[in-house]
C-alpha cells in the first residue's frame, strides 16, 4: 500500500467486514435456540461441524492460492456461510452431507470465483442447493418440532444424534420422529378443504399462525434480522420487497381454504427458511444488486419466484433457488439500476455511451 | 506442405491442442453424453470415426472445391459420415444409440470436426489429414472417457457399467462397483457436474503445462551472470 501517511486525526469507520460478520453472527442466535428448542441438539452439532469444515477448507484453499491465511479467517466470513449452512440442514443429518456442503460452498462457490467479494453466487445456498438436489433424501428428513411428538417419542439425546450423524445408528431411527415441514404438509394435500387438513395434522393443528415450531423458529430469525437492520448491516429495501411480494403473490392465489387454494400469507411467511432467506441471506452485500432500488427489484423478484416454486414447482421450499437464480440477475440488475451522482440531476443509463472528452 | 511432422500432430491432437481441453469445441456432445463410461465410449468413437472420414475426404477434394463453397461441401461431407456412423449404431449397439439418442446427429455440429477440415483436412494431403483426424478424435475420446469415468464413478460408484450395450457379451462382466451401498452423487450425473468435472480437467492440464514449464525453464538455462547493480534491498540473484 502507498498510501501517503497523513498526520491529522482521522475518523475511523465503526464497521469492517469483521465486524460485521460479527454482528451477523450474533444475530443468528435467537434462530439457533429456537431451532434447537424445536430439533434437539442436532442443530448445534451441525453448527459445529460447518463451522469445522469451512474454515479448515477455508485455510486449505487459501493456503493453496497462495493468499494470506490468518488474514481472511479473521474476517468470520466462512464462519457465517458455516451458520448459514448449519442452520439450513437438517439436524442429524450425515457429517459427511455437512462437508460436500462446506466444501461446495467455500470450495467452489467462493474461492475458485476468487474468495470473499467475488463470489457471483451465495456460498451458503450454492451448499444447500448442491446437496438438495444430490441427496433428496438426507436432505429431506426434517425431524417433527417437538411440541407435535406423541409421549412415546422424543428427540434423540446427544449420544444417539452423535451415532446418527456419524453412521454409527440407522438412519431408521431417525424415522420415529421425522415429520413433513409445513409447507411440505400444504403441498402434499390433494384433497382436503384447508380446514381439514389443519385439523387432521399435528403440525397445523398444535400451530398459532402458521405451522408448529416452524413459526417460532422464523420469528427468531425475525428478530434477528430486525436487530441487524437497527444495527444498519443492510437496508429495508431487499428483505421487505421479498415478504411484500411473497405476501402478495399468496394472497392473490388464496382462497380462503378450498382444496386448491394456495397457503395463506402467514403459513408463506412463516414457514421453511422465508425470514432466514429474507434477512440473512437475500442481504449478502456480494452476491446481491447493490442500489437500493436494485435492491428492491432483487427482493421483490424473489419472493415471487419462491411463491412460483413452492405453489408449482416440484420442491417444497425454494428460497435457495430463488436466491441463486436472482444472483445470476443481479448484475443485470444492477445495470439498468444505477444511481443519480452527486452533481447530475438524472442518474446515467447503462447504454449510454461515455463521452470522457465532455466532462462536466 | 511436404514437411509434415507426424510426432507434432499427434501432440497436437492428443495434448497441445486437444479439441476439448484447449479449443472447447465439441462441449455440447462432452457435456451431455458424458454420465457414464460406456455413453462416453460410444461417442468417442463414433467422433473419431467421423472425423477421421471427413478430414480424408476433405483433404481429397481440396483442390477441386474453391474458397467460396468449401463450408457446405465440408458439412455435406461430415453429414454424410455421420449418417453412416449412425446408421452402423442403429446396426451394432442399438440400445446404445438409443441412449445416446440425437447426440449422435449432433456430431453434424460438432464444431472440432469442422474446425479440423477446415484448418488442417483443407490443406494438407489425405495421410497426414488422416492422422490429424485420428489424433484429434482421439484426444476429444479420451477426455470424454476422462470426464464419463469421473462422473459415473462419483455419481453412481460403479465403473464399466453397461459395457454390453457396445461390446456385446464380452461387456457383461466388466462392472466394477467402486462402492457397495452408495446412494449417489446426483449432481455429478446432473448437467452442472459435466461443467464441474470439466472445468477441473482443463485446470489440471493447465496446472500440469505450468509445471512443466518451470521445470524446462529452470532446467534450460544455467544463472546467467548479471551485472552488479547498486541496491539498498533485497539480494543479487
Amino acid at each position: 500500500m502507498a498510501l501517503i501517511k497523513q498526520s491529522s486525526p482521522h475518523t475511523r469507520g465503526q464497521t469492517d467486514t469483521t465486524k460485521i460478520m460479527q454482528t451477523v453472527i450474533l444475530a443468528t442466535i435467537p434462530g439457533i435456540l429456537t431451532l434447537t428448542y424445536f430439533f434437539g441438539i442436532g442443530t448445534f452439532i451441525n453448527l459445529i461441524l460447518a463451522s469445522a469444515f469451512c474454515l479448515i477448507i477455508e485455510a486449505s484453499v487459501l493456503k493453496v492460492r497462495r493468499r494470506p491465511v490468518g488474514f481472511f479467517l479473521k474476517d468470520y466470513s466462512a464462519l457465517v456461510t458455516a451458520v448459514l449452512l448449519g442452520v439450513a440442514l437438517p439436524p442429524y443429518c450425515p457429517w459427511w452431507i455437512i462437508f460436500i456442503g462446506s466444501l461446495f460452498a467455500i470450495g467452489i462457490a467462493k474461492q475458485l470465483y476468487g474468495g470473499l467479494g467475488y463470489n457471483p453466487f451465495n456460498p451458503a445456498m450454492v451448499g444447500y442447493v448442491v446437496l438438495l438436489i444430490s441427496f433428496p433424501v438426507e436432505m429431506t428428513r426434517w425431524p417433527a418440532p417437538t411440541s407435535i411428538l406423541t409421549d412415546s417419542q422424543s428427540l434423540p439425546g446427544l449420544t444417539d444424534a452423535l451415532s446418527l450423524v456419524f453412521g454409527f445408528a440407522s438412519p431408521v431411527l431417525l424415522d420415529g420422529y421425522t415429520g413433513a415441514t409445513p409447507l411440505d404438509a400444504f403441498k402434499q394435500n390433494t384433497g382436503l378443504m384447508a380446514d381439514n387438513l389443519y385439523a387432521s395434522q399435528a403440525i397445523f393443528r398444535e400451530a398459532h399462525f402458521a405451522g408448529a415450531g416452524w413459526e417460532w423458529v422464523n420469528v427468531a430469525f425475525l428478530l434477528g434480522g430486525l436487530f441487524l437492520l437497527y444495527r444498519k448491516v443492510f437496508t429495508w429495501h431487499a428483505p421487505i420487497a421479498m415478504l411484500a411480494s411473497l405476501g402478495f403473490c399468496a394472497l392473490i392465489f388464496y382462497d380462503g381454504g378450498s382444496n386448491t387454494s394456495g397457503a395463506s400469507p402467514l403459513l408463506h411467511w412463516f414457514s421453511g427458511a422465508t425470514m432466514l432467506g429474507a434477512f440473512f441471506i437475500i442481504t449478502d452485500p456480494v452476491s446481491s444488486a447493490v442500489s437500493n432500488k436494485g435492491r428492491l427489484i432483487y427482493g421483490g423478484c424473489i419472493g415471487i419466484i419462491i411463491y412460483v416454486i413452492r405453489q408449482w414447482g416440484n420442491y417444497p421450499d425454494a428460497v435457495a433457488f430463488a436466491v441463486l437464480l436472482m444472483n445470476f440477475a443481479a448484475p443485470f440488475i444492477d445495470y439498468y439500476t444505477l444511481p443519480r451522482t452527486y452533481g447530475h440531476t438524472q442518474s446515467r443509463r447503462a447504454t449510454d455511451k461515455i463521452d470522457t472528452s465532455q466532462r462536466r | 506442405m511436404s514437411d509434415v511432422n507426424y510426432a507434432d500432430i499427434t501432440k497436437n491432437g492428443l495434448w497441445k491442442n486437444n479439441p476439448a481441453l484447449v479449443q472447447l469445441l465439441g462441449l455440447c456432445p462432452l457435456l451431455a453424453v458424458s454420465g457414464s463410461v460406456v455413453n462416453a465410449l460410444g461417442l468417442g468413437l463414433a467422433t473419431i470415426l467421423v472425423l477421421v472420414g471427413s478430414n480424408i475426404a476433405v483433404s481429397m477434394i481440396r483442390n477441386a472445391v474453391t474458397d467460396a463453397i468449401r463450408l457446405p461441401a465440408f458439412v455435406m461431407i461430415i453429414a454424410s459420415f455421420t449418417t453412416c456412423t449412425e446408421l452402423l449404431m442403429k446396426a451394432f449397439t442399438y440400445e446404445l444409440y438409443q441412449i445416446l439418442g440425437i447426440f449422435i446427429a449432433l456430431i453434424v455440429t460438432n464444431c472440432a470436426i469442422l474446425g479440423r477440415a477446415d484448418a488442417f483436412a483443407s490443406k494438407n494431403k489425405i495421410l497426414p489429414s488422416a492422422i490429424d483426424g485420428l489424433m484429434m478424435g482421439v484426444g476429444f475420446a479420451l477426455v470424454l472417457l476422462a470426464v464419463g469415468a469421473v462422473r459415473e464413478a462419483l455419481g453412481s460408484g460403479t465403473l464399466f457399467a453397461n459395457m454390453h450395450l457396445l461390446l456385446g457379451e464380452m461387456g457383461k462382466g466388466m462392472t466394477i462397483t467402486l462402492i457397495d451401498d452408495y446412494s449417489g452423487f446426483l449432481v455429478a450425473i446432473l448437467p452442472p457436474g459435466a461443467f464441474l468435472v470439466t472445468g477441473f480437467l482443463i485446470a489440471l492440464k493447465n496446472v500440469i503445462d505450468q509445471y512443466r514449464e518451470e521445470k524446462a525453464k529452470a532446467n534450460a538455462q544455467p544463472v546467467e551472470k548479471v551485472s552488479r547493480r547498486v541496491r539498498t534491498t533485497g539480494t543479487i540473484q
